[in-house]
């Protein structure tokens, strides 16, 4: 099940920060930057004869290393290359909570490598479906069938763009403004919220370029993405910095959630604030600007 | 009798040293009396121009058994201290005391060459690293090295504990009858701090330059009525190499994580006001801090009365924008701040005994609020260790940090752990700056108050972004990321001791074999 | 376990280890170099033969360059040391590193 269809208050992932698999100190430190989610990478990241390095070390840093609240997110290879198998069972093993499928097209894609989870839960003893998926999608047939991808398997929890191979398959590049991606934006965010599931955008490459960054997290932020995929830690106070709700956000918010109390605690069916009626998605879009307003105060 | 962390300090050697043992942080009510130097007169006709090094040592009649000294401000770029040294061995000069402000490795050779050669016997400095650490730590000298701050070496100077015979001062330029600064010439470094001390107090006063200008040099920090002889030479520095190298913005995220929490910490106490004052150091994540700090100054609307101790340009530029009314300056650390000094009239030249001498009518830093501050240990009591390593080999400098930590607000800023040795620990291998002087902790992972600062703690929590918890905490997390270290092996030698700033002895350090 | 041939693993960058693993002489020889050997060397060589052991592996020559890894570092290079000795990188043996 999503985890709005089993009524979990859903997990922010306003940052996904990308770790190198085979970089042993920037591994031990992934925990302290504040990230929602960290994704450790096996994929483009890791030279061919290091994959078997980087996997063990994935491996063992998984089971050892203290990396607070953060969602754990490992991007295996390709089920068709010599690693992506050995990848699923390692991590599996180690208690990953999210396994990053990278260059998705198609459904099938999904289902394939959810049966090797399969195999491996069943192999490791590990209670059936402990183990969630999240998709990238980084080529124009990828955005195309996005949402029949994101309604591939109950283990999804968010499908990801991946801009980098996306524009070189449109035959463009990244520009500053983001129009070439305003398309597959558009529709990773539509497939995703039809099927009850989080959007990620794409990396931002240049870590230098604090105002472009800065540009390209509030633009997404206004297109309704959960979150931007972070490649150094310095993106992140920023990505928190604008998904911050501000002051009159919260205070609304506070409003509606008081409102719900007091219509709780007389019995009442009807919630109204300043005579206007309290529907669902009102309350949702409260109760996230306060998760949001309180993880905002906990990292600096 | 036992220090606070449980070294034993032995009454014979606080007997043979005349030393009273460490009691407080306190300054006691009372009087003390400073020495003079002898001055030598009545044969300063005309010029004070030496044709060589050598013949300014025969001029001094340095002989066996004197003390010398010389400063640090050109850092790795000194070419002074070797070219004297090397003379002074060469002349079969024995059983001397080398008083420098402190010691750079770029003059490691040359004392530990020194040391064999039976030319200096004894050491006194801010600290030392690298080749002369390990060979002071190792037994390499008979003698104890004493270890004094900037604050305490000025009163051991003032107080008599140090008599310096001869001081050799390289400065970037001077007249022949040695009024010098350190803003002109071709290897500056700003202000004279450390070396005015020497100037005014030895006995003997020795300028080498490379840039001998003409009568009468100004502005002088150094003058003429301090100075016996003038030498000049074909290079007292290298400009390159003078700059410390720490002076550019960190790109590191956890030292910019730990920077940001640091500035929470300070915007959040009681000493963030209007006319409040800090000394953040050098290093790239002290700049992060004066980044950091300097915006929640311009968004509150708050200025500062006076940065104080090593100047870099981001703090001069503080200084331009008038978010700091002055400079305190003891020492620059690169180019820019060390040329400023010579236009700005807000960046005043301050000695080390106004900087921080605890026995003078009056140190900058009684009255400094805010003192960011680093180290390499630091224990369950909060005292700091930046003075031996976790291998307890000596490679540290004691500097201005227990002259600063009397601040109002003295925060520790440090990794939780570098590389594999955890920072925090159970107890320090070496008593630096005492637990009862540091207010704060910051690590990346969680900040904690020292338990004598309820109100402080009182205040910054529910602070934005500052995870606060104990220092107990922090200690059980970096031990439990790396392990429980083997413990350090020191012999039963003592190889150091560590003044308080006041003169008392805080603790010994010990050989490692 | 038979080591097949001689393997290195992991880099000289801050906070890895380099493993150099090769047959022995009919015993298993550790040597290290690390700036930590004062206080962390017995457990790095031990970590470094609990790997050796758990695989059955009698005959070795370990060399170990530290940069101040963490033992689940130095575990993690070991393992794919021997891995890559017995020409298996992406065939882990999980039966014998995947216990608790």
């Amino acid at each position: 099940m999503t985890e709005q269809q089993t009524g979990a208050p859903e997990r922010l992932r306003r940052t996904m920060m990308f770790v190198p698999g085979n970089n042993p100190g920037m591994i031990k430190d992934a925990g302290i930057y504040g990230a929602d989610s960290i994704m450790f990478d096996l994929e483009d990241s890791v030279s061919l004869p290091q994959k078997d390095a980087a996997r063990m070390l994935v491996f063992e840093a998984l089971q050892n290393v203290d990396f607070g609240s953060a969602e754990l997110v490992c991007r295996i290879n390709d089920l068709h290359s010599e690693f992506g198998r050995a990848d699923v069972f390692a991590v599996v093993r180690a208690g990953i909570d999210v396994i990053r499928l990278p260059k998705t097209e198609t459904a099938q894609d999904i289902i394939d490598v959810e049966q090797v989870i399969v195999e491996a839960e069943e192999y490791f003893g590990i209670p059936l479906g402990s183990t969630r998926m999240m998709a990238a999608i980084e080529s124009a047939r990828g955005v195309l069938n996005a949402p029949e991808i994101a309604r591939s398997s109950t283990r999804l929890i968010g499908i990801a763009l991946g801009a980098e191979d996306y524009v070189t398959d449109m035959k463009t590049h990244r520009y500053p403004d983001g129009q070439e991606l305003f398309f597959a934006r558009s529709m990773i965010l539509h497939a995703a919220r039809a099927a009850g599931i989080a959007a990620f955008d794409t990396v931002y490459s240049d870590v230098e370029n604090e105002e472009g960054f800065r540009h390209e997290v509030e633009l997404i932020h206004e297109l309704g993405f959960d979150g931007k995929s972070c490649i150094n830690p310095r993106q992140i106070p920023i990505v928190n910095e604008i998904y911050r709700p501000s002051a009159k956000e919260i205070t609304h918010a506070e409003q509606v959630l008081a409102a719900i109390e007091e219509a709780r605690a007389k019995g009442s069916g009807v919630i109204s604030l300043h005579g206007k009626m309290v529907d669902k998605p009102v309350v949702a879009r409260a109760e996230r600007t306060m998760r949001l307003a309180a993880a905002a105060n906990a990292t600096i | 009798m036992e220090n606070e962390i449980g070294h034993n300090i032995p009454d014979s050697l606080l007997k043979e040293t005349g030393h009273r043992p460490f009691t407080g942080e306190e300054i006691v009510d009372t009087e003390v009396h400073w020495t003079g130097p002898t001055v030598h007169i009545g044969h300063k006709h005309g010029s004070k121009l030496c044709a060589s090094i050598h013949d300014a040592i025969v001029a001094t009649g340095l002989r066996d058994g004197m003390t010398i000294s010389f400063h640090h401000h050109f850092r790795e770029g000194d070419h002074v201290f070797g070219l004297v040294m090397r003379e002074i061995m060469a002349m079969g000069i024995q059983d001397l005391t080398l008083a420098p402000s402190s010691l750079t490795n770029v003059m490691n050779d040359v004392v530990i060459d020194a040391v064999r050669a039976g030319t200096v016997t004894r050491i006194t400095s801010s600290g030392m690293r690298g080749t002369l650490g390990e060979f002071v730590s190792h037994g390499g000298m008979r003698e104890p090295v004493i270890f004094r701050s900037h604050g305490g070496r000025a009163r051991a100077i003032e107080e008599g504990d140090i008599r310096i015979d001869v001081a050799f001062l390289g400065v970037p330029s001077s007249d022949e009858m040695g009024n010098a600064n350190g803003t002109h010439g071709k290897a500056v470094f700003g202000s004279l701090g450390y070396a005015l001390m020497d100037a005014r107090y030895a006995n003997q006063v020795v300028l080498l330059t490379d840039d001998l200008v003409e009568y009468p040099n100004t502005p002088a920090s150094i003058n003429e009525t301090e100075v016996d002889y003038v030498v000049t030479v074909p290079s007292v520095g290298d400009p390159d190499k003078i700059g410390t190298g720490a002076t550019r913005f960190t790109k590191d995220p956890k030292e910019l994580k730990i920077a940001r929490m640091v500035n929470a910490v300070i915007t959040g106490s009681e000493q963030f006001h209007d006319g409040f004052s800090f000394q953040t150091g050098s290093g790239g994540a002290a700049l992060a801090v004066n980044r950091y700090l300097a915006q929640s100054m311009r968004d509150a609307g708050i200025t500062a009365s006076f940065a104080l101790g090593g100047i870099t340009t981001p703090t001069v530029q503080l200084l331009n924008e008038g978010l700091v009314h002055r400079i305190l300056d003891v020492q620059d650390f690169d180019k820019g701040s060390a040329s400023s000094m010579a236009a700005e009239e807000g960046q005043q030249e301050i000695d080390a005994s106004w900087y921080a001498d605890p026995h003078n009518r009056g140190a900058v830093v009684t009255n400094l609020d805010v003192a960011v501050l680093s180290a390499l240990e630091i224990d369950t009591s909060f005292n700091v260790n930046v003075m031996t390593g976790s291998n307890g080999v000596i490679r540290g400098a004691i500097g201005g940090h227990q002259d600063a930590a009397t601040a109002r607000l003295t925060i520790i800023s440090a990794p939780l752990v570098r590389g594999r040795i955890a920072t925090v620990t159970s107890a320090v291998d070496t008593l630096v700056t005492p637990g009862s002087s540091v207010d704060v902790l910051v690590t990346e992972v969680g900040v904690a108050v020292n338990p004598a600062r309820p109100e402080l703690r009182e205040r910054l929590t529910g602070v934005a972004g500052l995870p606060l918890t104990d220092i107990a905490t922090l200690r059980d997390r970096a031990l439990s990321i790396v392990g429980i270290p083997a413990p350090i092996q020191h012999g039963e030698r003592t190889v150091a001791l560590v003044e308080y700033r006041d003169g008392t002895l805080l603790d010994v350090i010990h050989d490692v074999a | 376990m038979k080591i097949e041939h001689s393997v290195l693993v992991g880099t000289l960058e801050s906070s890895d280890v380099q493993i150099t693993l090769s047959n022995g002489d009919g015993g298993v020889e550790v040597t290290l170099q690390s700036d930590v050997a004062a206080e962390y060397g017995d457990q790095i060589t031990a970590v470094v033969r609990d790997v050796l052991a758990e695989y059955g592996i009698a005959d070795a020559a370990v060399q170990v360059v530290d940069k101040g890894a963490l033992d689940c570092t130095i575990r993690a290079r070991m393992i794919a040391a021997v891995q890559r000795a017995i020409d298996a990188p992406h065939d882990p043996k999980w039966e014998v590193i995947a216990h608790d």
